[in-house]
């Protein structure tokens, strides 16, 4: 019975907009630092990599970002279920806040990969699964976002948004399976939790604090993002009314 | 219960035989596409014959897309989706007795339309039948897919081109195979594989879809 209320507690976005209001800045602040120990460490400590040379570190932007457009994909489809079963408006809030900061991810993530895949391979685009399940992972979120703002009504537009990023969540591992058919010149993955790292110790240092700092960096985006929501859909609520900041 | 299903198989075919000219739009759409092809090409037979399963397959599914803004739209103006929904049978039986017409409409011509295209593309026989065997596998997956996002963009603003950029991500799959079995095919490697997988996809999406559609349906009038 308690557990249950205290797990509801912040699903009210009353309480939620207090709780975020109080952890956004912190959550940046640490953003902040670890992205700059982690550029830190990728462009001055870690060393030059002897088959591709100087050009390999844009990885530590570019595969964080990868792995934020993805995980972001997946909370979303988390936070869509979490509408449609327990109908929480704060859940299609989430789901709203987070599609831009996804979007964003995916688009750095090809767009650092063209830069890294000119030196390396020749090209700035090839066709291979990765790349090309990216760029699908990209048109999904533009197809969320267009279907969210095209519908007036808040409610129908976060069960429409909800229910077409779950289909999206569904099809995300058939379209990576469909389109590796024609695997050809990216490389194997260079992190993998079944066999050791294939890189210098430093450079996963690098690595994973760039992708933590990500992480922190969507977690203090969204939270903001997710009040300016809260308030512009409870403007004409007494406790917004009530606010200092729109009191003043 | 399976009255109603065929009830509502049988009006949607009713409709649009009174109304031919939308079922026909979309099939002649594809003629088109794949007429275009040609003349933007070149008419070299080895060049049309490697292009063939893709420019084929893509326009099977632009085809199959533009159909897809009909699959609801008059329902959701004329109020008979929302009395579907009110209805004691199963919304999401409804929805499969649509969709299985949808496809009979917008599907079916484009399988029997296919090998008369290909020939144009200089397709030799096995591909042509290879060609129509996984549209006759692909394009129910299309609508059932489709379908989907064709009732969550019911009345909105910008709903066709909205519609497009939703749906055809999700298509990718379908495309991919599609077109891989007549390619592997036409060089000699057989399709087997490749509709097998095609066979996989349509058995999950016809037991979901309906599930789907009648979820999208339910936001949709409410």
């Amino acid at each position: 019975m308690t557990a249950s209320l205290s797990w509801f507690h912040y699903a009210a976005p009353q309480t939620f907009y207090g709780l975020a209001g109080r952890l956004w800045p912190w959550v940046a602040a640490l953003a902040t630092l670890l992205g700059a120990v982690g550029l830190w460490i990728g462009f001055a400590v870690a060393p030059t990599d002897f088959q591709q040379g100087e050009g390999y570190r844009i990885i530590f932007v570019h595969v964080p970002a990868s792995w934020m457009s993805m995980i972001i994909y997946l909370a979303m489809a988390f936070w869509s279920v979490l509408l449609l079963v327990f109908n929480t408006r704060l859940s299609g809030m989430m789901t709203r806040a987070l599609a831009p900061t996804g979007a964003i991810f995916a688009f750095l993530s090809l767009w650092t990969g063209a830069l890294w895949g000119k030196p390396m391979w020749g090209a700035w685009w090839v066709w291979d699964a990765r790349l090309t399940s990216e760029l699908i992972l990209f048109f999904l979120y533009l197809g969320y976002i267009a279907l969210t703002s095209a519908i007036d009504d808040t409610r129908r537009a976060d069960r429409a948004g909800a229910l077409i990023a779950i289909v999206g969540a569904i099809n995300v591992p058939i379209i990576y399976f469909s389109v590796k058919w024609w695997n050809t010149l990216h490389q194997g993955a260079s992190v993998s939790l079944t066999r050791a790292p294939s890189m210098a110790q430093i450079m996963l240092w690098g690595m994973l604090l760039m992708a933590l700092a990500f992480w922190l960096y969507a977690i203090a985006l969204v939270l903001y993002r997710v009040r300016t929501l809260i308030l512009q859909r409870e403007a004409h609520t007494a406790w917004v009314q009530a606010l200092p900041e729109v009191a003043a | 219960m399976m009255t109603a299903f065929w009830a509502v198989v049988r009006r949607d075919l009713l409709l649009a035989l009174r109304r031919k000219t939308e079922v026909l739009t979309a099939v002649f759409f594809f003629v088109v596409v794949a007429a275009l092809f040609p003349l933007g090409i070149g008419p070299e037979p080895h060049t049309l014959r490697q292009i063939a399963p893709g420019v084929l397959w893509v326009g099977a599914m632009l085809s199959s897309m533009l159909a897809l803004q009909r699959l609801f739209e008059a329902d959701y103006h004329d109020g008979t989706l929302e009395q579907m929904v009110l209805s004691p049978t199963p919304l999401p039986l409804l929805m499969a007795a649509k969709l299985l017409a949808h496809w009979l409409l917008s599907g079916v011509p484009l399988v029997l339309l296919a090998p008369a295209l290909g020939l144009q593309f200089d397709l030799a026989a096995e591909s042509l039948w290879t060609l129509s065997l996984t549209l006759l596998l692909g394009t129910p997956v299309l609508s059932l897919v489709g379908g989907i996002g064709a009732a969550l963009t019911l009345g909105v603003r910008g709903g066709g081109v909205l519609l497009s950029l939703l749906v055809l991500p999700l298509f990718v799959p379908v495309l991919v195979f599609g077109a891989g079995a007549v390619e592997a095919q036409v060089s000699g490697l057989g399709a087997q594989a490749h509709v097998s997988i095609l066979m996989a996809m349509l058995l999950p999406a016809a037991f979901f879809s309906p599930w789907a559609c009648a979820a999208a349906v339910r936001i949709a009038v409410e």
